[in-house]
């Protein structure tokens, strides 16, 4: 695929990242952060909001999942979620939380729950499309700012 | 020490998550600082040479191996929001202790508490940050860094004072930032907390601006 054409492609797909809200302007701000001496610095903090988020949801469903639900440590956990969405620009991961810690302070488990499912869908959807985008760039795409 | 150059400015950065620690690291090093982070109030207060028990120690704490009393630092930059020690606690213990009280801090949070900034602020905090920092914000650091350095230099001070003769150092700061917020407009939304409070403190747009929202 030519080079022109990556470009193209990434430049799109991108851009349909932003328009339908699964990134948002901080997003940029980590790219602006990116130059010829920190190469790997988007990469590099996504990673490890990928594995962060993946720890955290796993102790979401174990908290939620006993008989008698700890919703100050549930909420703990939304709350660090949602923090480090807001810090890599994941805005829809970031709105769930919102919701989901509003459930935690009225105790609501079936909401609780819900936002669950809600949180770990928008999650798997931000990170499929991260790492499109990044298969993009090793290809040879660059994202022209 | 002649003409102190910007990279010399040691700033140590505090919080619990590992995303927020990367990212600080890299803003504050795109800023020319000397950057040193840790996960825990307690490890910045090792770090700065003080124990949690150690309120009162005026001079070099013996006890400790790991004396860092030669390692400068200039600002800490902390997380409100930790387990075990807050920033809160933290800011309290820096302005608690006699050795560090003078280091300027600037405290971040993801949530826009209107009291929780304010007391902050009462505590000594030099500013209050809303999460996700940006570079634009890390532009008023440099003020606060420059006041510890001037301490230091008696003709620095002279040479401000000759300048300003009308003005306290507090309204030529209020008066650098003013410009500054002025720049960054579209950063309204990240300033929703000043309306309710006290003009005493480092909120500077309180000259007759009201389109803060």
């Amino acid at each position: 695929m030519d080079v022109v054409k990556l470009q193209k492609q990434l430049v799109d797909y991108r851009a349909s990242l932003y328009h339908e809200a699964f990134l948002d302007e901080q997003f940029t701000q980590l790219q602006e952060l990116q130059d010829e001496n920190n190469p790997d610095f988007v990469v590099e903090v996504v990673s490890l909001f990928f594995e962060d988020s993946e720890r955290l949801l796993n102790e979401l469903a174990k908290a939620l999942e006993q008989q008698s639900i700890d919703f100050k440590r549930v909420d703990a956990h939304v709350h660090q979620l949602k923090g480090s969405s807001s810090s890599i620009g994941a805005q829809r991961v970031q709105k769930v939380c919102i919701t989901f810690r509003n459930y935690c302070e009225e105790q609501n488990v079936e909401g609780c729950l819900k936002c669950l499912q809600q949180v770990k869908h928008e999650y798997s959807l931000v990170k499929t499309k991260l790492e499109t985008m990044f298969k993009i760039l090793a290809a040879g795409g660059s994202i022209p700012m | 020490m002649g003409m102190a150059a910007e990279s010399q400015f040691h700033v140590l950065a505090v919080d619990d998550s590992i995303i927020d620690r990367k990212l600080i690291e890299r803003l504050l090093k795109t800023s020319s600082y000397q950057v040193t982070t840790v996960d825990s109030g307690s490890k910045a207060l090792e770090f700065l040479g003080l124990h949690e028990d150690d309120t009162t120690n005026p001079s070099t704490p013996c006890v400790s191996p790991n004396n860092h009393q030669e390692v400068e630092v200039n600002l800490v930059i902390t997380d409100y929001c930790m387990p075990g020690m807050t920033g809160y606690d933290l800011l309290k213990k820096i302005k608690e202790s006699s050795s560090l009280r003078d280091i300027p801090v600037v405290i971040m949070s993801s949530e826009n508490v209107p009291s929780r900034i304010s007391r902050c602020l009462e505590e000594g905090a030099e500013e209050f940050f809303l999460k996700p920092v940006r570079l634009s914000d890390l532009n008023k650091l440099r003020p606060h860094l420059m006041k510890t350095k001037s301490k230091d230099q008696h003709q620095k001070q002279e040479k401000q004072e000759e300048k300003s003769a009308f003005q306290s150092p507090k309204q030529q700061q209020q008066e650098k930032e003013e410009h500054q917020q002025q720049q960054q407009a579209s950063n309204n939304k990240r300033k929703a907390i000043e309306e309710g409070l006290s003009p005493e403190r480092t909120r500077p747009r309180y000259n007759g601006i009201t389109t803060v929202v």
